[in-house]
């Protein structure tokens, strides 16, 4: 079978920056697929490339079959985009949005009305339909972005980090209507996010993505067990001691100090968390508290890219910025 | 049958925009009348022109200068809609970029002419002497210098990044145009500087505003060309702009 978007030595350069650079990738059909990486990774330049609005210095793809260049509106028309920005006019109604959005994709005259009712009454719009969008909060105008991009029944829908901004319920809220309309609509789903939970909780499959390249792509329960690793937090009244200790006992870069507390990488925190109470009592080390937790996504990304993703804290103000404008707006 | 469907929902946005906009409506009134009522008063007691009133003569140049100002400033629905993402909408779907610089051209003219048509209405509250009935003649023509002066606002926007840098070019090329279009004071005739004839030939705009006063003032005026050599060059210049404009609105984004 096809795949629903595979891309080709796909390449977006900037003068000397590449910003994305000798993309290969294969989505499935109907898998929800998730682009982790820090802002800048080149996330969003890729989906603008799959959605034929960014044109690649080099390389192809084929989204649903049709060539990203040459067969441009046939892609345009197999597509569903919800950008990272927000992209509706907020001197219309919700309602008056939807219909433009029906006319702009070519919906049957005769299906309009249906349509359109059905969309806001998945996104739970329908009180509202015929407000304004610009007296919207900012979860409502991303509900009903994420309802405009389904309108014209897409097979594969861009998800450009949907939920920047949002607060935790809002975002749970949208996590939870991503998955249903996959499941209804049997769409392939294409997420890019900075998120680790997001793309932990809603991906198939997630591709790491780090300075426009792909560094690993698997399923999150397997990049997680591949890391054979759990980690164990340390609190202690002398941590430095503590991690030196440590060191010598399993080997350098195992341990680090986040948050005044030590965190340890080992095979298994079962074994290794007596161990590490004898070496402490045995060093005169007082330990406060010893936890310990499996593998998580953070941990995937740190080990491939030598780097965690929150480094990157102006990156972070950006995106609340935009969250910011999405809200007034 | 699907691009004009996408035609006219684009159309329709730009007009319902321009109508929830009352306070842009209502400052669009003041601007023409200043011109109409003080500038005609002091300016037309210095000056004569054979044959007519200066406000008569006058009233024809500032529907032409109504239409130059509007049309222009349409434009800023292109940056809006980039600043504010909507642009993206547009430029994603499946809908081509002739129909989509189309829609936006229509849509804003419609607006632009809505003003255009109110200062006839001023014209004649304020007793300028003409036919009301000639404002038929003149709708044609009023729409035919609107397409392209909305087509050259739309493509200076999608060139320019920001309303501030929209607003100096804007001004950039509307005092030009609108001086040297006889709007406000003969461009032929003895005693006018060659250099500023010359400039003004060069300008759709003096054609447009010929037009209508052949139309609106009658026998009373005597054209610097026919009614079909005005309606031709306007036409063409229409033309010019609208090919210029598709281009334009296609390599939005595609950088």
């Amino acid at each position: 079978m096809p795949y629903a978007i595979q891309t080709h030595h796909l390449t977006k350069a900037y003068n000397s920056f590449k910003a994305v650079d000798d993309l290969e990738i294969a989505v499935e059909r109907g898998e929800i697929f998730g682009l982790l990486g820090p802002n800048g990774a080149g996330k969003t330049t890729t989906v603008s490339m799959l959605c034929t609005i960014l044109k690649p210095s080099s390389g192809t793809a084929t989204v649903s079959g049709f060539d990203l260049v040459r067969e441009a509106n046939k892609v345009r028309r197999s597509i569903g985009i919800v950008f990272q920005d927000p992209s509706i006019d907020d001197r219309l109604t919700a309602r008056e949005n939807l219909y433009m959005h029906a006319n702009l994709y070519g919906v049957a005259a005769s299906e309009q009305r249906e349509r359109v009712d059905r969309i806001l009454k998945l996104v739970e719009l329908e009180d509202r339909a015929d407000d304004l969008l610009r007296t919207y909060s900012g979860g409502m105008r991303r509900r009903l972005e994420l309802g405009r991009g389904l309108l014209h029944y897409p097979k594969i829908l861009f998800l450009d980090e949907p939920t920047v901004g949002l607060d935790p319920q809002t975002r749970d809220h949208i996590w939870k209507y991503i998955k249903e309309l996959k499941e209804a609509h049997d769409i392939t789903v294409v997420l890019t996010t900075h998120y680790m939970d997001e793309a932990d909780r809603l991906s198939d499959r997630i591709a790491i993505m780090d300075h426009g390249r792909i560094v690993i792509l698997d399923t999150p329960e397997k990049l997680k067990a591949n890391l054979e690793g759990d980690v164990v937090t340390v609190r202690a009244n002398n941590l430095e001691e503590l991690s030196h200790l440590v060191s010598k006992w399993l080997g350098l870069n195992k341990t680090k100090v986040v948050d005044g507390a030590l965190e340890i990488t080992v095979p298994s925190a079962k074994a290794a968390m007596p161990r590490i109470m004898e070496i402490a009592s045995q060093n005169n080390v007082y330990v406060e508290s010893l936890v310990s937790r499996g593998p998580n996504l953070e941990d995937v990304f740190l080990h491939y890219t030598g780097r965690t993703i929150r480094e990157d804290t102006t990156k972070e103000l950006h995106g609340l910025a935009a969250a910011h404008r999405r809200t007034i707006r | 049958m699907t691009e004009i469907r996408a035609l006219y929902t684009l159309i329709l946005r730009e007009i319902k925009r321009f109508l929830r906009d009352r306070a842009r409506i209502v400052i669009s009134f003041v601007q023409p009348l200043l011109w109409l009522v003080v500038f005609a008063a002091g300016f037309g007691a210095r000056i004569a022109i054979p044959g007519i009133e200066y406000q008569q003569y006058l009233f024809p140049g500032i529907i032409g200068q109504t239409l130059l100002f509007t049309s222009m400033f349409m434009g800023v629905s292109v940056i809006w809609d980039k600043e504010f993402g909507f642009m993206k909408e547009v430029l994603v779907a499946p809908v081509s970029r002739f129909t989509i610089f189309l829609g936006k051209m229509f849509g804003d003219s419609t607006a632009a002419m809505l003003q255009g048509v109110i200062v006839f209405a001023f014209g004649f509250i304020l007793g300028i002497p003409f036919d009301p009935l000639t404002l038929f003649a003149a709708l044609p023509i009023m729409l035919l210098i609107t397409f392209g002066l909305v087509s050259l606002g739309l493509i200076i926007a999608s060139f320019i990044g920001s309303l501030e840098n929209f607003g100096a070019v804007q001004t950039f090329v509307n005092l030009p145009l609108f001086f040297l279009s006889g709007a406000l004071f003969p461009i032929t005739g003895a005693g006018t500087p060659e250099w500023l004839r010359t400039a003004a030939m060069f300008n759709p705009l003096t054609y447009g505003i010929d037009a209508l006063r052949s139309v609106i003032l009658g026998s009373a005026w005597v054209p610097m060309n026919s009614l079909a050599v005005d309606i031709a060059v306007v036409g063409l210049f229409d033309l010019a702009m609208i090919v210029v404009g598709t281009w334009a609105f296609s390599r939005m984004g595609k950088k």
